[in-house]
């Protein structure tokens, strides 16, 4: 069975249903329906025409849902039970889901799962595994945030920003149950591309394409984080560092810089060092600068200190930080990785053991008691 | 039957060893104790017992109500001297004893030098629901 294409084909069959009259939140549903069918039903038998099945299997199932809430509430049905043909313009559809699905006036959590729902074509179950909660909790989640948005109309232009944003936010997810959410933000990512005329979009694929080549590198033996600088660069996936190499030239070509094209620029600047010591930390220390001018943000500002340290020495990094909120999210594993360079190893092994207490993930943990540890060994005699 | 393994910060009997904070083990160390608790885990699905596994962060806080209109009122961080939960295993086996043996099994996790931590873990029986059979 071609699941990919079945997936693409879930936001194409909900603008199909919505403009036959049915309201976004039944359509969702509807098709959901049809999408768990055509899983247990396709791997037998393939239909000829799977869009023509989808749409079919999808418009039954919410006649059938319309009629049964129509009697219970003693109405007639309002829309027409036998269906227009007419043109179908799926791309606009398409793009219309996005912003609806990452609506601003969503939590982002209901924003996320919506989407994979609607655009991404993912059933409720595969959603709830990929975030570790029940299936009716998330069940719950998505039918809450189509009550949300009822009454919103579908051709409204969006807001680009928060439907990046949530597409970040899935490709961070990393693996999560039976689904690759990075692998999922990334074909969203395409999709939204080909659907939008904007260099961000572009920024933010070249992005993720960038950081998910490195994936194999990223995690060693048992699981371990390895830190950029250790990484086996041979295991690096140079198709798709070429590929986000150039989705992110012909963005920053079009002279419109955002966020996520500076940040897919010091990615491509890592991508292209053969070595660690190869690495250009001074045209990086000058796209943190871009960034922290169209940002403002003290994350950056973090990891500005880093790139600073390696481009002028560790003291000039531990300068960059001197104004920085010490409680800031990974502000003492930089300190201490700054003083290990700078040749404070007591002051070192402190601060990533104190690092590590603070350390709000698990990997995390281990890496920065493992990095205090291998510092304490450099202490003894 | 299902069994919470419960890992504590602190608290409980008196160690039976007293080993350093782990930052102060050698690298070696580290990944040798995070490789056998990623295999207890690995071994526990196999046998097809395993349910959960979580870890809490150190901080947090005690919380209670206190009356209509009100915040409610914290109570922390914790106490140095206070027990303090660090994690969980939950694990669905036969018996009691079954439950025993896999949390003696998971305290021999290695420490310093390859010993065996000794680390005191709270076994502890859920509560099920009634049984259709029960009326």
């Amino acid at each position: 069975m071609n699941e990919p294409l079945l997936r693409e084909l879930v936001p194409v069959v909900i603008g199909v249903l919505v403009r036959r009259g049915a309201d976004f939140a039944s359509a969702e549903d509807a098709v959901q329906e049809a999408l768990i069918r055509a899983l247990a039903t396709w791997p037998d038998e393939m239909p000829r025409d799977p869009k023509g099945w989808l749409v079919a299997v999808g418009w039954r199932k919410f006649l059938d849902s319309a009629r049964a809430e129509a009697s219970r509430r003693g109405r007639e049905l309002a829309v027409q039970t036998e269906p227009p043909a007419g043109p179908a313009p799926a791309a606009d559809d398409t793009l219309r889901l996005f912003f609806l699905c990452a609506h601003p006036t969503l939590p982002q959590a209901s924003a996320v799962a919506l989407t994979l729902r609607a655009v991404g074509g993912l059933t409720t179950r595969q959603i709830a595994a990929a975030y570790l909660v029940p299936e009716a909790t998330m069940a719950q989640r998505i039918s809450r945030a189509k009550r949300r948005l009822a009454g919103l109309p579908l051709d409204r232009p969006g807001d680009l920003a928060t439907v990046l944003r949530v597409l970040y936010l899935v490709f961070n997810e990393g693996y999560g149950g039976d689904v690759d959410l990075a692998a999922e933000a990334i074909r969203l990512a395409r999709q939204l591309v080909a659907l939008t005329d904007e260099p961000e979009v572009a920024g933010l694929l070249a992005l993720m394409l960038l950081h998910h080549a490195r994936r194999a590198s990223r995690t060693g033996a048992g699981g371990r984080l390895v830190p950029l600088g250790e990484q086996d660069r041979s295991r690096w996936d140079t198709g798709m560092i070429r590929e986000g190499v150039a989705v992110l030239q012909t963005a920053l070509a079009r002279d419109r810089l955002g966020e996520y094209q500076a940040q897919a620029a010091i990615a491509a600047l890592h991508a292209d060092a053969r070595t660690a010591a190869e690495t250009d930390w001074v045209q990086i220390v000058e796209w943190y600068d871009e960034l922290l001018l169209l940002t403002g943000s003290p994350v950056v500002r973090l990891n500005r200190a880093v790139a600073v340290g390696e481009a002028d020495g560790p003291r000039a990094g531990l300068a960059a930080l001197a104004d920085l909120d010490p409680a800031l999210p990974r502000h003492t594993a930089v300190t201490a990785y700054l003083h290990e360079r700078a040749g404070d190893l007591e002051q070192a092994a402190a601060l990533y053991a104190e690092a590590a207490r603070a350390a709000t993930t698990m990997p995390e943990r281990v890496h920065l008691t493992r990095e205090a540890a291998r510092v304490r060994q450099l202490l003894r005699p | 039957m299902k069994y919470l393994l419960l890992k504590h910060y602190r608290g409980g009997p008196t160690p039976a060893a007293d080993w350093p904070p782990m930052d102060q083990w050698t690298p070696e160390e580290v990944d040798a104790h995070v490789q056998f608790m990623r295999d207890f885990a690995a071994r526990l699905e196999e046998t097809g017992e395993f349910v959960d596994t979580q870890a809490l962060a150190p901080e947090g806080a005690f919380v209670r109500y206190d009356g209509d209109g009100r915040p409610p009122v914290t109570d922390g961080p914790f106490a140095e001297t206070k027990d303090l939960i660090a994690g969980w295993y939950i694990i669905d086996v036969e018996s009691w004893e079954r439950a025993v043996e896999l949390a003696g099994e998971l305290s021999a996790a290695p420490g310093p030098g390859g010993e065996p931590i000794r680390e005191w873990l709270e076994v502890r029986p859920f509560l099920g629901g009634a049984p259709a059979t029960a009326e």
